[in-house]
């Protein structure tokens, strides 16, 4: 079972370019595995060290949050389109000082 | 390996800096539009409302600036968020001007221009980062930084097209 999954702009290098690419797996998590598989360069962006999908990673079932669903364990079906969207974030260097502040 | 280049539009740079200045003593944040190397390499269209500039095959030329709301909870005086919807916006944008997302600005207040372990665990790759610093109001020095292919660190590129009114540039990390 295929499911279609959107690639955001600065994945698609590692998916020869395409903006959307098809993957199997009967949940989430098996979809991610299977497209990570078909697309080696995407792992290291989607998981961390540890396994897990990064923080700034979100994956949307349809308009939906999958951290507000079952997360990896979210079924899908080949009618559903997945999104892969990022979460941009950054910020300047936090001096010991204000470290102490805030975890005093 | 080649120094990757962002070449920035007058107006770009400008809204870059009065934006920092304009959130100061907040992070601003935006989305880059334009059209990335490869992409401009080879472009003679010039009917896209994004237009065309003078990309090489190791520049991007970034035609617009979109401001984006730091949605951050964390403190916007050193941290900056643009969530998913944004992110989709800032897509979407670039598509109806014809270019594509080339990558982000953002300022740091009171610090130098240069990317911190927190912009570097939450950076993607091919984008652009900007950074401009914000020094007591005051928008200084410019930069623009790529992620490693690994993730280890941030390349510093050439950024063109902006007036910087710092002779000194920012002290480089992450090499």
């Amino acid at each position: 079972m295929a499911t279609k999954i959107l690639i955001p702009t600065p994945l698609r290098p590692f998916t020869d370019k395409q903006e959307a690419v098809e993957a199997s797996g009967a949940t989430i998590g098996e979809l991610l595995a299977d497209l990570t598989t078909k697309y080696a360069g995407l792992k290291a962006h989607l998981y961390n060290e540890q396994g897990k999908l990064r923080s700034f990673v979100n994956v949307y079932l349809n308009d939906e949050d999958i951290r507000y669903m079952q997360k990896e364990l979210t079924p899908v079906s080949a009618e559903d389109t997945i999104s892969i969207i990022p979460s941009v974030a950054g910020g300047r260097e936090i001096q010991n000082s204000e470290f102490r502040i805030q975890n005093p | 390996m080649a120094r990757r280049a962002l070449q920035l539009a007058d107006n770009v740079a400008l809204l870059i800096r009065r934006h920092g200045e304009e959130t100061f003593p907040h992070e601003c944040c935006g989305a880059l539009i334009g059209h990335a190397a490869a992409a401009a390499e080879g472009s003679s269209d010039e009917s896209d409302a994004v237009g065309h500039g003078p990309s090489s095959a190791s520049g991007s030329w970034a035609t617009a600036a979109v401001p984006l709301p730091n949605t951050t909870e964390e403190g916007p005086r050193r941290r900056f968020l643009v969530r998913p919807s944004d992110y989709r916006l800032a897509e979407q944008r670039a598509s109806e001007l014809g270019g594509e997302l080339l990558g982000f600005y953002h300022s740091h207040p009171d610090h130098p221009a240069r990317p911190s372990q927190f912009d570097l665990d939450h950076a993607w790759p091919t984008f652009a980062y900007v950074i401009v610093s914000v020094m007591a109001g005051v928008a200084r020095v410019m930069t623009v930084w790529f992620l490693k292919e690994d993730r280890s660190s941030f390349d510093e590129g050439d950024l063109n097209g902006d007036e910087n009114p710092d002779p000194d540039p920012a002290a480089t990390v992450h090499r």
